[in-house]
């Protein structure tokens, strides 16, 4: 995977990230473009574009979009159910995940999707193993903060 | 100074703004707290605002004045700061700044630090966007890594490797020794991880490549056991046992098994098991399906097992779900070639998707159907294209007239049909057609001897209803120009003929002349048109006529022709009848034709029908057409060069608009019995001249005077200084090469003055 972007659908962009280096600028251009192309396709439309020498998977839950851009030799099929996967995790950590959470916890959406894909791979193919390792990591990140009372920091 | 926004408080806060002004106006107000804070080095709240700062980013505001405090939180010993540093660091650094190194020192020690959770952030961040010199820095500690037994750091650091790999390649050796026992783990996390990266180096390396392949059996074991194993609820996903794994087992058996017989024996067995028992009613299933028939058509399979993959693939082409009939079409577009027969049992499937809603879908179809096209089903293949062609989308359009141009080219089981065909695609889609098509329906018409007066009645009812579609209108006034003899004679044989007089034609063409709808090219076309009736029509007054109208247009073009066309009435109209006879049937001078089909393990990417190679005409054809006028300048001709059987001419005429610059045209013509071969013209002119050489029409200069080569010159002359030229010919006669230098002296007075 290149870069996995989700946007709303007015096309405001609530994560992007980025497995290939590029400047700020053409992120910019490169999210603006395709979120214009993503947002024009109709309903009846397949998952799946071409776009520049790249596939484009993307599919819609709820009010976002979420868009991944894989190489020619990436399978299209598996790559819906890894966006899947990823809306799974973020509906069992957040409870019945909405747009909302994202937007006020953008933080917590990358340490997930961090956890579950790894230079643009799935490095971990269990939903509960997924979960436990960023529960943990929310615990140690609780307790770091407690011993000096620097609870308020970050919440 | 006041107490910094919790980052909830500051996200609700830019979201009631109602415009982007004002947004902007938060953002900036928030963004100079932000920067006297980083400026005091405020340890208590540097997480936080970073935090604010990455919200910002996203929204499309700068924030590197962040960058630097991204390093001190990763530096931090509080995992939090760690957290949000490292999540910074990816969002707003990438290897182009020289920031991004200092990372390198931070990241070795939490590689190495005591809670794994702190190691996993910096594999990660590593695995992202570490540059090449992080990576060369690194690599021995992802190495190490590798080797652990602690499989959440054994999964990531194997992702971590394929990066390291990706951007040092020269590193890959040092990661062979830690491969070593990686497939026998049973997370399937690691294993998982592992095969991507087994992947990876067996993609990079022939030699990995041939390393690995004994890991086959091992490989077929492991998928073996997630399809018979019962369920697992860890890994399940509607009834499959982690799908993941399972595609990128296959994925990595497909580059072993390629190739190589013993491999692709082994794997045999495990891919007719999974192509025959994976549960197909949900996405899942079918992905794994997909990456099979891949892998199957990718190595030596049995016969057998690739007939299965296509049928599978024909079955996805009649699955509900779009996005699978996507996925079936573009494979089959890939194995079209070497498995032809098979892919041809599908073809109604094939071109009832010519009528998919869906946009990707129908483009598929289309360059699949071509690819169909043979002999046998050119008739039944052709009606349900050009229905396609009547009601496609305007992109589509282009592509799908070159594509029946070239079909029809190939397989046209009559002459009548290929013009029927032809003249289909001009009135449905004619303003579609691409440009160069033009010379080529030309060219077809030309040679379609009998079929010459048929071809005209048809054209000529077609512009008696259509005047817009250019590609049309010049093909038909070309077409009227040449053999508006036969069309007022009414000699049509393979329909009735039609009824109309010389004036009506010269109406049509004359009317083509003034209509806003014509392009400068078509007008050009027409009054050529009209030029040549004067030696096939009787009412050359009327032509006379026109021509001298056009005399004085405004459009160059138009104007250069009609002088030349009066000057040839009035000076040289005993050269008329000859320079406006028919033409002769011409040949192809360059072979673009469809691409070969390469048979190999299905590697061809282009179709049997590419669109876009289309057999073209050059020069002689144009010269011809639209320039017959070379000695009508008014300047007289003269023979540059004549020996040993080589004659050279020159032609000259004014370009207009500019009076400086002579257009030449050399002639050379061969009277020997022998060709000359590997002809090439070169010239030299004097410092105060420049010159300018056109490509020639061809390099044979054909024995006996039967052709010749042109090639137009053009000289830069402003100071209107008398012409010289030096000339030098190289070309093959008989076997032996043939170099001679010549002076041009002798060039008229009128070609320079």
């Amino acid at each position: 995977m290149q870069f996995m972007l989700l946007f709303s659908r007015q096309g405001k962009l609530r994560l992007q990230k980025w497995y290939v280096p590029l400047s700020d600028k053409e992120k910019k251009k490169i999210t603006r473009e395709l979120v214009q192309t993503v947002l024009a396709r109709k309903p009846k439309m397949c998952s799946f574009l071409e776009w520049r020498d790249l596939k484009i998977v993307y599919k819609r839950y709820a009010s976002l979009y979420f868009c991944c851009a894989i190489e020619d030799q990436d399978n299209e099929l598996i790559t819906l159910e890894i966006i899947h996967r990823y809306v799974e995790l973020l509906d069992k950590y957040f409870g019945s995940v909405c747009e909302l959470d994202i937007i006020f916890n953008f933080e917590k959406a990358y340490f997930i999707l961090d956890e579950f894909l790894l230079g643009g791979e799935a490095q971990e193919t269990s939903k509960k193993n997924v979960l436990k390792a960023i529960e943990q990591a929310d615990l140690l990140q609780e307790n770091n903060n407690t011993s000096c009372s620097m609870g308020l920091l970050l919440s | 100074h006041l107490p910094s926004l919790r980052v909830q408080v500051l996200i609700r806060t830019i979201r009631t703004a109602r415009t982007q002004a004002e947004e902007r106006e938060m953002i900036q107000k928030e963004c100079a707290a932000i920067r006297s804070s980083f400026r005091e080095e405020d340890n208590t709240y540097r997480c936080r605002n970073v935090a604010k700062l990455l919200y910002m980013h996203m929204l499309g505001y700068p924030a590197h004045f962040g960058q630097l405090e991204c390093l001190k939180l990763i530096a931090s010993q509080k995992f939090t700061d760690k957290r949000i540093g490292y999540l910074g660091a990816m969002l707003l650094l990438d290897e182009r700044q020289d920031v991004h190194l200092l990372m390198t020192n931070c990241i070795k020690n939490d590689l190495n630090h005591s809670t794994q959770y702190v190691q996993g952030l910096s594999l990660c961040t590593l695995g992202c966007m570490g540059s090449s010199e992080m990576c060369r820095d690194l690599a021995g500690e992802v190495e190490k890594l590798l080797k652990t037994s602690n499989s959440y750091l054994r999964k990531k650091a194997a992702l971590c490797a394929v990066h390291v790999i990706r951007k040092v390649p020269e590193l890959m050796e040092m990661f062979l020794p830690a491969t070593k026992n990686l497939l026998s783990e049973k997370n399937h996390g690691v294993l998982h991880t592992s095969v991507v990266l087994l992947t990876e180096m067996c993609e990079r390396s022939p030699d990995m490549l041939s390393h690995f392949r004994k890991l086959v059996p091992q490989l077929v074991r492991i998928l073996k056991n997630l399809i018979m194993s019962g369920y697992s609820p860890e890994h399940d996903v509607s009834g499959i046992s982690d799908p993941f794994l399972q595609v990128r087992i296959l994925r990595l058996l497909r580059i072993l098994g390629k190739g190589d017989d013993d491999s692709s024996e082994a794997m045999n067995d495990i891919l007719a098991q999974v192509a025959t028992n994976t549960e197909t009613s949900k996405n899942v299933g079918n992905a794994i399906l997909y990456e099979t028939v891949l892998t199957i058509m990718d190595i030596k399979s049995e016969s057998g097992l690739r007939v299965l993959a296509i049928n599978i693939l024909g079955r996805f082409l009649l699955n509900n779900d779009k996005n699978i009939r996507y996925v079936a079409l573009t494979s089959l577009l890939k194995t079209v070639q070497t498995d032809h027969n098979a892919v041809q049992r599908h073809r109604s499937t094939i071109v009832d998707c010519l009528k998919d809603l869906d946009v990707s879908i129908k483009r598929r179809a289309m360059e699949l159907s071509f690819a169909l096209v043979n002999g046998n089903n050119i008739r039944g293949m052709m009606k349900e294209l050009l229905y396609f062609l009547d009601s496609c989308d305007p992109d589509f359009k282009a592509d799908c007239a070159s594509g029946i141009f070239l079909a029809a080219e190939k397989y046209a089981p009559s002459k009548r049909w290929h013009i029927d065909t032809v003249m289909r695609v001009l009135t449905t889609a004619g303003s579609y057609v691409r440009d160069d098509s033009v010379p080529n329906l030309i060219q077809l018409i030309t040679n379609s001897v009998e079929m010459h007066a048929y071809t005209v009645q048809r054209l000529y009812k077609a512009l008696l209803d259509d005047i817009s579609q250019q590609p049309l209108v010049q093909v038909a006034s070309w077409c009227i120009g040449e053999y508006g003899d036969l069309l007022v004679s009414g000699q049509c044989e393979e329909e009735e003929p039609i009824q109309v007089s010389e004036d009506e034609v010269l109406d049509v063409l004359e009317g083509l002349l003034v209509s806003n709808l014509s392009t400068p090219v078509t007008r050009a076309y027409s009054l050529t048109a009209i030029m040549k009736l004067s030696t096939r029509f009787s009412s050359v007054n009327r032509i006379k006529k026109v021509v001298s109208i056009y005399g004085s247009s405004i459009d160059v073009e138009l104007q250069q022709r009609a002088v030349e066309y009066n000057a040839l009435f009035k000076k040289y109209d005993h050269m008329r009848p000859a320079l406006l006879e028919r033409m002769p049937i011409m040949e192809k001078t360059a072979t673009n034709g469809p691409t070969d089909i390469a048979q190999t393990n299905g590697e061809t990417d282009s179709t049997i029908l590419d669109t876009k190679h289309l057999p073209s005409i050059t020069q002689p054809a144009r010269r011809c057409n639209y320039h017959i006028c070379f000695c009508l300048a008014g300047i007289p001709p003269m023979t540059a060069y004549n020996k040993n059987g080589l004659k050279i001419e020159f032609t000259f005429e004014r370009s207009n608009p500019s009076p400086n610059i002579a257009v030449i045209t050399i002639h050379a013509t061969n009277s020997t019995e022998a060709d000359m071969t590997e002809f090439v013209f070169q010239a030299a002119v004097p410092k105060t001249f420049q010159l300018q050489l056109l490509s020639p029409s061809s390099n044979v200069v054909p024995a006996l005077n039967q052709g010749s080569v042109t090639q137009v010159i053009r000289v830069l002359n402003p100071q209107k200084q008398q012409l010289r030229m030096r000339i030098k010919l190289t070309y093959t006669h008989k076997g032996s090469p043939v170099q001679d230098l010549a002076e041009v002296n002798n060039f008229p007075p009128q070609s320079w003055q």
